[in-house]
Order: structure tokens, then sequence, then C-alpha cells
């Protein structure tokens, strides 16, 4: 009797063993496959553009510029910064002028046509913006030459 | 170790909470958006680019070069201007490159790889202007939106690779092609794989002109990253946007090309002219073809002082879009009278033309403006002023002018 339980024991406790020995292997494998499928797991990847995110987009101002933009420190910037600089930069809006119809106009034609998304209750805001810092300036039909860098010409 | 907790709720979240403000529609915006202030290349290595370029957008990409900076006959990468509608392609993998040529009038649709295109048929160079169709918006008033190019959205390289028409000739084509169209590697700004970032071409009869070129060469190199590599289409003469770049696939149609901005108001300007600020409706606007004559002065650099008695020379280039440029002039006094510029004939059609002129009659001291003003074969002159106003502001071919000091 003893002896038959000491071997039920022994059987036991090898089995118990085993199913933790083919445990862990199972486990091994699942975490190898994981990896091999995933390898970026491996990596921090979203740090490189985060980390400088933060500094960033807390952002210097300085004379009335967000540095980092070049937008305008103004009631919007905030709104316009998360909405306009995802697919392209900052430049395309810095470097135009419009009335607020031709604002609202531009933002209809990115969503007809190039994926944007519904502005929802930021429009408003990011239109004034625009209307208000980027209105166009009469320039006639031809302007003064400006910025001229005057420099003496040697024959 | 709590950044990185951050960094694990998104871009997009962290970002709001950055800035104190929610993204309302934040889930709505595809992974994998980066805003455009976190990235900051230093584009001039990055295209070897000229420090002196100017960088209207940095996504997509859009530099351009200054007057003095094209005074070279032959425009180097360096001061050649760039202008993307999307996002460059990423691994390019030039062993694996083909050219699909499709469309509704081949007769059977056919794939070469780069290295067939480059082994099969005959190679040519030409000196080939390229011009943004918007080079000079920035001037149009009431202003148009768009990239606000000044005056160096121009260049003149030279470009080799095989005939398009060799190559649809091989191909076989059917009686009622009219239009090509061509499709390219480069990622729309938004992602979505679904959408071409731009996808024009031009007639048959302008595909099928001896320089127009499926080109795999820039002035003896492989085309730069930034201008097309590894295959580009060349159209001189033309607005450059019909020139693709990274090519892939060339359509022949039966009809006008109806790929991403060949449509709308994209390149195309009121078929009958309008006011300064006038609407237009879509079907009331024409495809923009040759490009109109104008000319630069590339020397000197404006700005330039001279001593009274002292003569002044100038240069530069002319070109016609697809016509040569016939009669070029100078004026110091704001166009009351003009002298004649020696021109030079361009090397080939298509390429531009190199002018110069030698100013001794300055009349005293003071401010004086040097206006340029090509006029091409079929007797049509730059204007002193702003050509018709367009809403995209396009083919504003207006007279160059440098400023003058005698002392």
């Amino acid at each position: 009797m003893s002896h038959e339980n000491k071997f039920k024991q022994q059987v036991r406790r090898l089995y118990h063993k085993l199913i933790i020995a083919f445990g862990l292997i199972g486990i091994a494998v699942f975490a190898f496959i994981y990896v091999a499928l995933n390898p970026s797991i491996l990596h921090n990847k979203p740090e490189e553009t985060e980390i400088i995110a933060i500094p960033q987009v807390e952002g210097k101002i300085e004379n009335g510029i967000h540095m980092e933009t070049g937008f305008v420190d103004e009631e919007g910037l905030a709104e316009v910064i998360q909405n306009c600089t995802n697919c392209h930069s900052a430049k395309l809006v810095t470097q135009n002028r419009m009335t607020k119809e031709g604002w609202i106009a531009t933002i209809r034609w990115m969503q007809e046509t190039q994926n944007l998304w519904d502005l929802g209750n930021q429009e408003e805001a990011i239109v004034n913006y625009l209307a208000i810092n980027y209105a166009p300036q009469k320039k006639g039909r031809r302007e003064v030459l400006t910025n001229v860098e005057w420099y003496s010409l040697k024959d | 170790m709590k950044r990185r907790s951050f960094i694990s709720k998104g871009a997009l979240g962290t970002f709001s909470t950055i800035l104190g403000a929610e993204i309302v529609f934040g889930h709505e915006v595809p992974l994998g958006y980066t805003p455009l202030a976190l990235q900051d290349p230093d584009p001039f290595k990055l295209f070897k680019k000229d420090s002196d370029m100017t960088v209207l957008n940095t996504k997509p990409w859009n530099i351009e070069a200054k007057a003095h900076l094209l005074d070279d006959k032959i425009t180097p990468n360096k001061f050649m201007f760039i202008r993307n509608n999307g996002l460059i392609p990423e691994n390019i993998d030039v062993n694996n490159w083909s050219l699909t040529i499709d469309g509704e009038s081949v007769k059977k649709p056919k794939t070469y790889s780069l290295s067939e295109l480059k082994t099969k048929f005959q190679q040519y160079t030409y000196q080939l202007t390229l011009e943004c169709g918007g080079n000079g918006r920035s001037e149009f008033n009431p202003p148009a939106k768009g990239n606000q190019w000044t005056i160096g959205a121009v260049s003149c390289a030279n470009w080799t690779g095989v005939r398009l028409k060799d190559v649809l000739e091989d191909v076989g084509l059917k009686s009622d092609a009219v239009y090509i169209g061509y499709h390219a590697a480069d990622i729309h700004l938004s992602r979505n794989p679904e959408k071409e970032p731009i996808s024009r071409g031009v007639p048959i009869a302008k595909a099928q002109q001896d320089e127009t070129l499926l080109a795999f060469q820039m002035n003896g190199e492989d085309i730069p990253l930034a201008h097309g590599y590894p295959l580009r289409l060349v159209s001189g003469g033309w607005p450059a946007s019909t020139s693709g770049k990274w090519v892939n696939g060339i359509s022949v149609r039966n009809k006008e090309h109806d790929g991403a901005k060949m449509t709308g108001t994209s390149y195309r300007v009121p078929c009958e002219p309008v006011a300064p600020g006038e609407k237009v409706a879509d079907e009331d606007m024409c495809i923009i073809e040759s490009m109109p004559v104008k000319s630069l002065i590339t020397y000197p650099k404006s700005g330039a002082m001279i001593k009274e008695g002292q003569s002044l020379n100038i240069r530069g280039h002319a070109w016609a879009g697809e016509l040569e440029v016939s009669k070029m002039e100078y004026s110091v006094d704001f166009g009351s009278t003009w002298n004649n510029c020696t021109i030079e004939k361009p090397v080939n059609r298509l390429a531009w033309q190199h002018f110069s002129a030698k100013i001794s009659d300055f009349p005293k001291k003071g401010y004086y403006e040097v206006w340029a003003r090509a006029t091409d074969s079929q007797g049509n002159g730059q204007p002193m002023l702003l050509p018709g106003w367009n809403p995209k502001g396009y083919l504003n071919n207006a007279c160059h002018r440098i400023a003058i000091k005698v002392i």
C-alpha cells in the first residue's frame, strides 16, 4: 500500500513538473512568436518625437510669435496648431493671406479633397484666428521693391 | 518613466494635455500623424540645397531659389526649386522599380523595369525649362492661396532619359488616345494610400514630342531624391506639375486625364478673363498648357551700388514655354525707353536662353531699377504690371526688376 502510494506520489510530482516545464516552453514559444511578429515592442518607439514635443509645443513666444511654428501668438493659436499642422507645415498657413470667407473655403476644400476632419466647435476659433491674423493686404498691381540689401559692385 | 506612460497614451492625447485644450476629433486623426511642429530636419543638408534658398513649406517640401542664385546656364541641384504636393516616397527599391503603361487607349498594358527602359530604348539628353505654374503667385492681389512663390520656382537642367513616344510606340496605342496621365510613388499628406497627391498629364501630342522624356538622370547623375529619383516624366515648357516625379505608371487616356490636380481649379485659369477677386465656377476654368514668356536678371544681385560713370553688365535667362524668345530688352527708366540685350539661341528646343547687356546710360546719380522684358516668337511680350488675375494665382510673367544705385 505504502509502496503504491509512494509510487503514485512520485508519478504525480513528475506529472506536475512536466506540466510546469511544458507550460514554460509554451510561454517562451508564444513570447518568441509575438516578438517576431511585433519587433517594435523591443524599442521604446514613440520617444523620438514626443520628447522633443513637450518643450516645443509649450513653446517659446518671442515678439508675439510662437517660435516653433511661426504662428502669431493670439487667441486660437492652440486650436490652429492642433488642427492645421498635422498634414502640412505651419508655413503653408503663415505665408497665405485670406479673408474669413477665403479661409472657410480653404478649410472646406481640405475637408472635401484632402481628408481634413470636421473641426467641430473649434472651427470658429480657427477661422477667426486666421481671418484676423492672416488677412489680405492691399498690394496693388506691382509692389515697391523692399528689403534691398545694398552692396558696392566693382567694375 | 513618467514620460513613457505619457507617451503611451498617444501623441495627440499628450498633445492636448500639454496645450491644455481638448482635441475634439482627435480620435479620428489617423495614427502616424505627427504634428509638424515636432519635426525640423535641415532641408539644406537633406536635399543638398544652397543655404540661401528660401523654404516656403516643410510638409510638403517647397523650396525656391532667388534670382541671383539662378545665374548658372545649367541649373545645378543646389539651386533647383522643389515643389512637392505629397510626401517623398519612402524606401525606394530601385532594383524592383517598374513603369506600367496602361489606360483605355493602350492595346495591352505593359510593364517595364528600370533597366529595360534604359537598355531597350535610345537615350537622349535635353536641357529643359521647368517652371512651376504658380511661380510669381505672391504678387497677386487679391492674394491667391497656395505656396507664395516669388520668382525662384524655375530651373533649366539637363535631363537624360528615353523618349516617352518611343515607349508608347512599343506598347502600342489605340487611335482614340488623347491624353496621358502619370502615376507616382509619392504619399498623400493624409497618408491615405487610396489618394494620389498629384496625377497630372499632357495631351498626347505633347507626350509624343521628342523632348518629352522618361528621365533617370539630371545633370549627368541619378536624379536627386527630391526631384523624382529614380524616374521622372519631364515635359519642358509646361507647368512643372506635368513633369511627374517618382513615376511608376502612365495611363494613356481616351479623354482628358482626370487624376488628382487635373480637375477643379488646380493648374487652371479662367477660360475667359475675369476681374480681380471674381468668383469663377469650376467648369469655366481651363487647363494651363504652355507657360508664357518670361525672363530673370540673374546678375547682378539686386541692390548693387555703382559709381557714377561706371557701366553695369547685366545677364540672365529668358524662356517662352513651347516657343522661343526672339527679343530681349532692358529699361532703366520704368519702361519709358527700352534697349536691346543680346539674346542667345536655346541649346535645344524648350531650353532657356541667355541674355546680356552692358548698361552705360544711367543719366545721373540716384536710385534706378533695371527692368527686363522678353518677347516670344509670336510677338507676346512680358507685361510690366501683373497679368490677368486668376483665382489660384498662376502664370505671373510680369517683368523682373532689380534695384540699382548710382553713387
